[in-house]
């Protein structure tokens, strides 16, 4: 019984399930369907590796048919092989990438809208506006301020506790943040400094803040490891990321500055043309269930479903209350403009500053 | 005379070599040569230009699918501070080419041409760079002379911009470049240093009539390969780079930031200019250089000379030093808590199951790919050169080749890697059954390589004179087993070298496998990438020195497995003078 070597755990050895994949396809798909007594779904992710254990952990409990096989890289990559695998699709479900990166898949056409179980209990904004949506999120991440303690007593630097604060002078190549260009989390920042201020006082407010920026760096998590290290004291960062380094034991204080937080959804979504397109619901029903949204609690502040969330000792109660306005659409019909004026503004110094 | 400079098949004493079947032998030679060309000429298609094509289409054609003309490239020139960014990368990538060759050229002299003690040791520390991951020299040089670093008095936070990217480039580059000069440095002919002498000429006359001249072809690849490898390589800028925009970057920053694929394969289009001017210049080089070791040359033995070999000692150890402090900095990251607050050390950074990036299921991946990569690799690239350097065939036919084996060198990993994905992955293509697989992996790394390979194959297969292939054909010898028999032998060296070379260098391959892995064959390299961009830097460290370790590890086994063989082989080189 050819069936029973086939391996259906992971874990099997490469060379076995190949050769097995070979025999298998010499007997014909008959023997191929026999073999596989499981779905395998290919799910591309932005998602953490220990929260995609979980994550998987639960889901299979109530899902034992359905094999997970995982494709995971930072949101950029993942977004530009989604991209780029446009004309032949090779993943089923996205689950776990920012919206953003989400809403230009479906300007693109490459997602099939469905409505999970659960939709009726997903609070609106913190889903996409289309009926049934295209994508129907899981969580919140807003942005945060590292700052870190000890530098900051070594070198007489004042706690800052609004973003207007870090333009003051003292603050003179302490700060890092994400490159717009290169970072969801860095555009998200300038995005939502330009919606809350205006568009002339945001450009005023970023040249100045420009000379304080010690470096920008290219991934989005970066600032907040490099404030925790003290290689730049201040980092502009995304609370996810802040209180996993202060519980990991760095010194560093997260501030919610004081006017407002740009923000993002992690949200899911089914590719079009999946081949496993009931597997693939049943993926978004449990994305969008009250149990998934008890595991995004144990992340995130603020989760898709209200009334879930508990409160982090390290973050404010009304955490949600701190979210600035955000117009995802405007956000991404405006990136090209915006980045191209952010460009000309702070990537001509030839020199990088003393 | 050792038995291999002999014809393998000695013609019976009273056959007469009819003119006719000579001419049959050497009709059967070029079939064959010829055939195999072809076949690589299909190869190199297929797994190069056109997933190159494929990724520049993305480029020049508008959405439509029609002729964009020059709008894209009016956009690219006219977006703010392309010029100076143009600049600014010729810049950094010329000044670490002038920096690295003239080091390296002292490195391998010391280790060829003199008495130092120790070469073996030396020769080991400085290729280990290419063992390294490119991101373990920024992570090294933040924790050296970052603003929480060893050393921060000294560069004063400076790091971050044209001087890290210097030194960062220096210090991945300068094995590539060291390999290529060791090559063009190993044999020369005591006969001519003999007559220098005789004629009164001091050391520094024979060096620049005798030494300079022979290895120009080994100098102006090396300074091909460090200038390319710089201006294309993103991992090291990416991370020290600050303000110091360079194009490698602005590629990155196009494709993965912002998904603007025409963009990015602009630039990559733009990048390649690099490899084809070299290929130009190849060509013009090529006519001038002259096989050094005909079959009667002697080879030249260094003698004792207490205080060059002193000098050189010295600079060995200090290039050596240098390079050591840098891995052993990344060693150290990986082995401490917290760093700079808790120095503790432990172990919990190895501990990849819980991170990012595929546990040590990823390891095990990395080593297939490596050993696909390094098999395969070497019989195709080697043979590859050989039929370039040692067969004639249409000139057509040679030319593209030639073309094409430089390519690779100057294509960003990104580029070629995205090219891949649009042409394997397309639903009609034939080949799309190779998408995803372990197989694409290899392919892909073999190609994104070619070029340094070739080049180090290319460098040996000049210094072995064409009279061994016009003697075999004469007798009748048939070209494969001029081949296997002489060539191979007397090149093992260098063969070896590309096997480990390639070993090596997938296992540290990012850039271009990066689109191209699926759940089955996640990478140990990729993991790398993205734990530093989680901001983990310690277990980044940690998997970049188990990358390395793996490839020590191999490194000597090789170099003890398989010694003896070479030393057999290779027992000519000691064997000629003594005649």
């Amino acid at each position: 019984m050819l069936f029973l070597l086939f391996p259906t755990n992971q874990k099997a050895s490469m060379k076995q399930t190949t050769i097995l994949k070979m025999i298998a396809t010499v007997l014909g798909s008959g023997a191929l369907l026999c073999a596989h007594a499981a779905t395998t779904l290919t799910v591309y992710t932005a998602l953490e590796a220990d929260q995609i254990k979980a994550y998987q952990a639960e889901f299979q409990k109530a899902n034992p048919d359905i094999e997970i096989k995982w494709v995971r890289d930072s949101t950029g990559i993942v977004t530009a092989k989604l991209l780029a695998e446009k004309n032949n699709p090779k993943a089923d479900v996205i689950w776990g990438l920012a919206a953003s990166s989400l809403a230009i898949l479906d300007k693109e056409g490459m997602l099939s809208a469905y409505a999970p179980k659960n939709l009726a209990n997903i609070e609106t904004k913190y889903r996409s506006a289309a009926n049934p949506p295209a994508w129907v999120g899981m969580d919140v991440w807003g942005s945060a301020i590292c700052f870190n303690t000890v530098e900051a007593q070594k070198q007489g630097l004042p706690k800052p506790t609004s973003w207007a604060d870090l333009t003051k002078p003292v603050y003179a190549g302490k700060i890092v943040m994400p490159h717009p260009a290169s970072s969801g989390t860095g555009y998200l920042d300038v995005s939502a400094w330009i919606q809350m201020m205006g568009e002339d006082k945001a450009w005023a407010y970023m040249d100045a803040l420009h000379k304080n920026i010690g470096q920008y760096t290219h991934s989005g998590s970066k600032p907040c490891k490099q404030a925790a290290t003290g290689e730049f004291p201040i980092g502009i960062a995304f609370e996810y990321r802040a209180v996993k380094t202060k519980k990991e034991g760095a010194p560093i204080d997260i501030i919610l500055p004081s006017e407002g937080l740009g923000w993002d959804i992690e949200a899911t979504a089914i590719v079009k043309g999946t081949k496993n397109l009931d597997a693939a619901k049943r993926l978004a029903d449990f994305s969008a269930s009250k149990d998934a949204m008890g595991l995004y609690e144990k992340n995130f502040a603020v989760v898709a479903m209200p009334g879930i969330a508990k409160p982090d000792p390290l973050l404010p109660a009304d955490y949600e209350k701190h979210l600035a306005k955000n117009d995802f659409i405007w956000a991404s019909s405006n990136r090209e403009r915006i980045l191209t004026e952010w460009s000309k503004r702070y990537e001509s110094k030839a020199e990088p500053k003393p | 005379m050792t038995s291999l400079l002999h014809p393998p098949v000695l013609p019976a004493a009273n056959t007469s070599l009819s003119a006719a079947s000579i001419h049959r032998a050497i009709n059967r030679d070029k079939l064959l040569s010829n055939g195999l060309k072809y076949l690589l000429l299909v190869l190199l298609l297929l797994a190069l230009a056109l997933p190159l094509v494929a990724v520049l289409g993305q480029a020049l054609l508008d959405h439509s699918g029609h002729w964009a003309g020059l709008t894209p490239w009016r956009k690219l020139i006219s977006s703010p501070n392309f010029l100076p960014m143009v600049l600014r990368s010729i810049g950094v990538a010329s000044a670490t080419a002038l920096l690295v060759v003239p080091l390296a050229y002292l490195f391998a002299y010391g280790l060829q041409r003199t008495l130092v003690p120790l070469r073996g040791v030396w020769r080991a520390i400085a290729l280990l760079p290419l063992l390294a991951p490119s991101l373990l020299p920024g992570i090294a040089l933040i924790y050296l002379f970052g603003n929480q670093g060893l050393f921060k008095e000294w560069m004063n936070g400076s790091i971050y911009g044209f001087w890290g990217i210097l030194l960062g480039e220096a210090f991945y580059t300068f094995p590539h470049a060291l390999m290529i000069l060791l090559s063009a440095l190993s044999l020369a002919d005591a006969r001519l240093y003999d007559a220098a002498a005789a004629m009164g000429a001091g050391s520094w006359k024979t060096f620049r009539t005798v030494t300079l001249p022979a290895t120009r072809y080994g100098i102006f690849g090396a300074f091909c390969v460090v200038f390319t490898l710089t201006i294309t390589d993103f991992g090291v800028p990416k991370i020290v780079g600050g303000a110091f925009s360079v194009l490698a970057v602005e590629a990155y920053k196009a494709i993965v930031g912002q998904q603007q694929f025409d963009r990015g394969a602009l630039i990559g289009l733009l990048l390649l200019l690099p490899a084809l001017l070299s290929f130009a210049l190849d060509g013009l080089l090529q006519r001038r250089q002259r096989a050094q070791m005909s079959s009667r040359a002697e080879l030249l033995k260094p003698r004792r000379q207490w205080r060059r070999d002193s000098i050189y000692s010295l600079i060995l150890l200090t290039i050596s030093g240098a390079l050591l402090v840098m891995i052993a900095v990344a060693c150290l990251a990986s082995l401490v808590k917290l760093w700079p607050y808790n120095l503790q050390l432990t172990l919990m950074h190895y501990d990849f199951d819980n991170m990012d990036g595929g546990g040590w299921l990823a390891y095990r991946n990395s080593l297939r790919l490596a050993l696909g990569t390094s098999v395969i690799g070497t019989m195709v690239i080697f043979t590859g050169a050989w039929l370039m350097e040692k067969t004639r065939g249409q000139r057509w036919l040679d030319s593209s080749l030639r073309m094409l084996s430089f390519l690779p060198m100057a294509v960003p990993g990104l580029v070629l890697g995205l090219g891949f994905v649009f042409f394997f992955n397309h639903p009609d293509n034939p080949l799309n059954f190779l998408y995803g697989s372990m197989a694409i992996l290899i392919l892909c790394s073999i190609m994104h390589f070619y070029t340094t390979a070739h080049l180090t194959a290319l460098t040996a297969l000049k210094q072995i004179d064409p009279e061994f292939e016009a003697a075999s054909a004469s007798l009748k010898v048939p070209l494969w087993r001029t081949y296997l028999r002489i060539t191979v032998p007397l090149c093992l060296p260098a063969v070896l070298e590309i096997f480990r070379y390639l070993f090596v260098s997938s296992m540290t391959t990012v850039s271009a496998v990066i689109f191209l892995y699926s759940p089955d064959t996640v990478l140990a390299s990729v993991a790398v990438l993205n734990m530093d961009d989680a901001g983990d830097v310690g277990p980044a460290a940690a998997m970049s020195t188990l990358i390395l370790l793996t490839s020590i590890t191999v490194s000597l086994l090789m170099h003890w497995g398989l010694g003896y063989w070479v030393r057999r082989a290779q027992a000519w080189r000691h064997s000629v003078t003594s005649d």
